[in-house]
């Protein structure tokens, strides 16, 4: 893909994300902006939003495989908006992205896709849920019952969800503050499917079994342009709690953070600004630059203080748009595993 | 001293403005031929680069419809949705702008119309509304479209986003689709999803660049040549502007400026004096590019599809590399001049005889430098491989050549001589020897005038007449035509049996053999390939084996590339060897092309039904109304060839123009050269002339006998430039266009061009003699009677 063209398609939403680009892209021209007490009506809202400028499906997985050996899987598609609306064709001013990756111990291996909305190569529809690109899918006859599958040059997989617990809302109901300015993001998740599947990698096919998290969020404007990076933790504790708790790194060296403490019952509650804390203990050269592979997490209200590990610290997603994402280790007050995402490391 | 010393330097140019003009003239001329060609050459190749990257898509494996050339974009996205990475393309002509649609978000990097452009981003944000195209072709396109102009698109070509593309050719398909270099693992095959479509393999080394450039080879020999001729006219011009100023020189010495600061001076006013010609040559040969390249481009246009700007751009790479040859041959020519003045004693006579026997010893170097040079050419032809070799014999024949004129120039005369008997024509053959020394350069520079127009005039003649012949064979059918379906196509052949009509269906298609994509023809051998068709070479009965399904013929870029010829066996199919019966020429095509008969190619392509059709009728005219009217085949689809034919020949028509204006060019400027030495010399001869005169001989009578020496030098020097030129002809056709094309020219001579040339030759030396004679003949008795008086 052109190098430019790239540029300036990551300028938004990824690029915000994964290079907290300041003053880029934080404004909503023409786009309908998050408010406060939303009321999402399902399954029409597992759909996409055209009217938003960036839109997620992001599912990352812990897996098994039958000797013990930890695997992440990673699925994401993205929908970008260059105009706000639907158009006919290649009208349409919607832009698809995906990105697949499967991590081992040893090996971590990445790939992405693209696609113009309009014509039918990419897209996702809520009932009977259905989200594709290409070859890719993650579909089913309902959003708690899905197979996804996806490919790429040296790994490919075929894996079946299904949900069980109910779906869980960030920030006030759904409603995910970004910044004391007032940034914000629609964002939920069904982070209790149980996942099992095939991963196919270039040493094998590898029958695995694990937990898997899906988000879902959608927004016009998520970062702040004091905003450089964030850290993005979602964590599944042994005893059957679950803590989603990101924290945006400012280009004043300070941080935004927040976090939701999900009971094994699905009830939740969400900590403001500076509750969760993240600090990183360790670095790892990566792809020419250093980044934080273990970190100290604490969220004091609920007693956790843990140390985060990578599972591969070479988890880099090497693709148009780079950035970390792996499967992580948890040890501390509890024990666990999880996803980590960092973005806005350059 | 500095000022007084210089200003006495400078008092020369304002005694004798003559050899001042003579002197800018000179190089200016030179520098201008040069930078002409160079200009004309840049904005060739500045055009086919734009041309190749737009489409260098070429680059990419294609997926393609079997038949026809549309893909419907339903069938793009169910490729897509199986796994299949690829990206889609529309191309299609609207009024006289090829318009290229393509997806940004899935086109492969490097995909050259989104890679050329500068704003590629823009495609995609602003793609909803416009094209991106050159200025020029901008204004081709209808105004109510809105066009971004950016120079890195192609000349005749707009890119836009494809679903703008779509709208304004008003279409909803696609014309092929880009297959990305990186698949997923798991892929269902293309047989099982698409049937429809195959995959077309991207074309190794094949692109349009490589086409277009076998035109561009007649300029770049043209260039190289001009650069030479520049070099010796730059040389002599500088030679002369020295002999002219060796008694000032001295009597500077002798009044006591240090020999340093002469030189730094001498050298300071050469070269400023050099750059002021070479800036004046850069703007003359920008005028003579401007008047030439709207030839150049209509040329290249015509005979490749790929389009030049018809407007000229300053390069720096013509404009600096004209400053660089004025440069170095002002450096050049000064370094041994001012080694001269150096080791010159302060007193030394200035008389010309003696300077005469001083250079008898750079004579010699340059003979065993011209053998040298003559030596290792020889060795290049037998031995040489490639592009470079092919490029190096050529300079090193010319250069050789150039320096062995001297040296035969003075056997010659010296000859001459020995078998006079009278006195008058003894002194003539002795004093136009000692004259040789003075005229080297001049004569050097008209030598590679000549052989160079004998040899380029050659390989365009040679081309054309082999083209024409090509086009003949080639387009021999007067009508073409073109169907859809195997049903049209069968409806054609009920048509015209009943008729008796030749018809001469074409199957092809790509296959791989010798470890080559080549195109598998399956043709009808009837008497169009039997009398039409010339073979390079070919066994005698090669139709009949053909048509017997027992023999096959190829193109002469397959048989050189992969090492074939008449005779050997090779291999079709894994389960089909055949020998080669006959090798055709295949003029500008860089693919290669295994001819076989109809039925031996239905045999092995069932499924391949002929698509393309000649036909050969007496009234082309009649016959294209009946089939459309009886067969449904749409007009367009039908070509008038004998049409095709007369555009081609009328492109060969604007070569020729382009190649003799650039031939007229070349002997003016070598006789420029003449003109000029001939001037210089003319003051320096007063004292040998006087003698002559007081002999007895007339001046009228010095001043014919002065016309003579000229002719006879002309004379001299075309005979030498004749085998030098038919060298270099031979050089070009079969050592350089084969190495660059993989196909040789077949070369012819034309006898009569060439002497119509030395013709050339001769007027160019008379009319340059003309004027110094002239004036010889009008010298006033008092100036010759000086002679005796003035003590030298």
């Amino acid at each position: 893909m052109n190098a430019k063209l790239l540029i300036f398609l990551c300028l938004w939403p990824l690029g915000v994300m994964a290079q907290g680009f300041g003053g880029l892209g934080t404004e909503a021209e023409g786009f309908a902006t998050p408010q406060p007490d939303p009321t999402f009506i399902f399954p029409a809202d597992h759909g996409p939003h055209p009217d938003y400028r960036i839109e997620w499906w992001y599912l990352t997985a812990n897996l098994e495989g039958p000797d013990g050996t930890p695997y992440g899987l990673q699925w994401t598609l993205f929908r970008s908006a260059l105009a706000p609306g639907e158009g006919e064709g290649w009208q349409s001013p919607q832009i698809w992205f995906a990105h697949a990756a499967v991590t081992t111990p040893e090996r971590h291996m990445a790939t992405e896709r693209f696609a113009r909305g309009g014509i039918g190569q990419a897209g996702v529809e809520a009932e009977p849920f259905r989200a594709w690109i290409d070859e890719w899918s993650l579909a089913g006859p309902d959003f708690d019952n899905l197979t996804i599958t996806a490919a790429g040059p040296d790994f490919s997989y075929d894996m079946e969800l299904s949900a069980q617990g109910p779906l869980v809302f960030h920030g006030q109901e759904g409603f995910s503050q970004k910044s004391a300015q007032g940034q914000a993001s629609y964002y939920y998740s069904q982070p209790f499917y149980r996942i099992e599947g095939t991963l196919s990698l270039p040493t094998g096919d590898v029958p695995v079994t694990g937990s898997a998290w899906l988000d879902r969020e959608w927004s016009s404007q998520p970062l702040s342009d004091r905003q450089s990076g964030w850290d993005w933790f979602s964590l599944s504790f042994e005893a059957g709690d679950k803590l989603m708790g990101f924290q945006l790194r400012q280009t004043d060296g300070t941080s935004f953070s927040a976090s939701t403490w999900i009971a094994p019952d699905g009830t939740t509650t969400a900590y403001p600004d500076g509750a969760f804390t993240a600090e990183p203990l360790a670095r790892t050269m990566v792809a020419g630059r250093e980044v934080p592979t273990r970190w100290q997490v604490r969220l004091p209200d609920r007693a956790v203080h843990l140390t985060v590990d990578a599972v591969n610290p070479d988890a880099w997603m090497d693709l148009s748009i780079p950035y970390w994402e792996g499967p992580v280790i948890l040890s501390g007050s509890h024990k666990g595993r999880g996803y980590l995402e960092m973005t806005g490391y350059e | 001293m500095t000022r007084t010393c210089l200003l006495a330097l400078l008092s020369h140019w304002r005694r004798n403005p003559l050899q001042l003009f003579a002197f800018l003239a000179g190089l200016a001329l030179a520098t201008a031929l040069w930078s002409g060609v160079q200009a004309i050459n840049s904005e060739a190749r500045a055009s086919y680069d734009a041309a190749a990257s737009t489409l260098g898509e070429g680059q990419f494996d294609q997926i393609v419809p079997k038949q026809g050339s549309s893909i419907q974009q339903d069938q793009f996205v169910n490729l897509r949705r199986s796994g299949w990475l690829v990206s889609p393309m529309l191309d299609a002509r609207l009024g006289d702008v090829r318009l290229v649609g393509l997806d940004p978000v899935t086109s492969p990097s490097g995909l050259g119309a989104a890679q050329t452009l500068q704003s590629a981003p823009d495609l995609l944000a602003e793609g909803a509304e416009g094209l991106f195209a050159n200025a020029e072709t901008a204004a081709l396109i209808d105004p109510s479209v809105r066009v971004t102009i950016d120079q890195g698109v192609a000349p005749g070509v707009a890119v836009g986003d494809i679903g703008v593309v779509q709208r304004l050719l008003a279409r909803d398909d696609l014309s092929r689709l880009i297959l990305l270099p990186e698949q997923p693992l798991r892929q269902p095959n293309l047989a099982e999803i698409a049937p429809e479509l195959r995959i077309q393999r991207a074309q190794q080394g094949a692109d349009v660049g490589q086409l277009t450039d076998s035109f561009h080879l007649n300029l770049t020999a043209f260039g190289l040549l001009s650069f030479a001729v520049g070099l010796f006219i730059v040389h002599s011009t500088i030679g002369l502007a020295f002999e002219q100023r060796r008694a000032m020189i001295r009597t500077l010495r002798s009044l006591g400026v240090p020999l340093r600061s002469l030189i730094i001076l001498i050298t300071a006013e050469m070269l400023t004096l050099a750059m002021i010609g070479a800036g004046l040559g850069i703007v003359l040969g920008y005028l003579i590019a401007a008047v030439l390249l709207p030839d150049v481009a209509a040329t290249v246009r015509g005979l490749y599809g790929a389009r030049i700007s018809g407007t000229l751009e300053l390069r720096a790479e013509w404009w600096l590399s004209g400053l660089l040859l004025a440069f170095l041959g002002t450096a050049a020519a000064l370094a041994s001049r001012i080694w001269q003045i150096a080791r010159m004693p302060l007193l030394a006579s200035v008389r010309p005889r003696a300077w005469v026997m001083a250079t008898e010893r750079r004579f010699r170097f340059q003979t065993l430098g011209a053998v040298a040079l003559l030596s290792l050419s020889a060795v290049l032809a037998l031995v040489g491989h490639g592009l470079l070799a092919g490029f190096a014999l050529l300079g090193c024949l010319l250069i050789g050549a150039a320096l062995a004129l001297p040296a035969l120039a003075e056997r010659a005369l010296t000859f001459l001589q020995r078998r006079t008997t009278t006195p008058i024509w003894s002194w003539f053959w002795a004093d136009t020897r000692q004259q040789l020394p003075g005229l080297s350069l001049a004569l050097m520079a008209l030598l590679l005038a000549v052989s160079a127009n004998i040899g380029v005039s050659t390989m365009v003649s040679s081309f054309r007449l082999t083209f024409v012949g090509f086009l003949d064979q080639r387009l021999a059918p007067e009508l073409f035509l073109q169907v859809d379906t195997g049903e049209q196509g069968r409806a054609l052949e009920d048509l015209l049996s009943v008729r008796e009509i030749e018809l001469l269906p074409l199957k092809s298609t790509p296959a791989q053999v010798a470890g080559r994509t080549v195109e598998l023809y399956g043709v009808r051998v009837g008497p169009t390939y039997r009398n039409d068709w010339a073979f390079l070479d070919a066994d005698p009965d090669a139709w009949d084996r053909v048509a017997a399904g027992e023999a096959t013929v190829l193109n002469e870029q397959l048989a050189r590339r992969a090492g074939f010829w008449v005779g050997d066996r090779i291999e079709v199919t894994p389960d089909l060897t055949l020998p080669i019966v006959g090798v055709v020429g295949d003029y500008g095509n860089p693919q290669g092309q295994v001819i076989l008969s109809e039925g031996l190619f239905s045999d092995l392509y069932p499924s391949i039904y002929a698509s393309r059709f000649g036909i050969r009728t007496e009234d082309p005219h009649q016959l294209r109304q009946e089939i459309v009217d009886k067969t449904g085949i749409p007009a367009n689809a039908i070509i008038d060839q004998a049409a095709v034919k007369a555009l081609s020949l009328s492109i060969f028509e604007q070569t020729f123009v382009v190649t003799s204006a650039l031939n007229v060019l070349t002997l003016g400027v070598a006789g420029f050269a003449i003109l000029m030495s001939l001037l210089t010399l003319a003051d320096l001869r007063v004292p040998q002339l006087a003698p002559v005169w007081a002999l007895g001989l007339t001046r009228r009578r010095l001043g014919w006998l002065e016309l003579l020496r000229a002719v006879v030098l002309a004379g001299l020097v075309f005979l030498c430039a004749l085998p030098l030129g038919l060298a270099l002809a031979w050089v070009l056709l079969t050592i350089i266009n084969v190495e660059a094309f993989g196909w040789r020219l077949p070369m012819y001579l034309f006898p009569v061009d060439y002497m119509l040339l030395g013709l050339y030759a001769l007027v160019a030396a008379l009319l340059a003699a003309s004027w110094p004679a002239l004036r010889l003949m009008r010298t006033p008795p008092s100036a010759l009677l000086k002679v005796f008086a003035n003590e030298r």
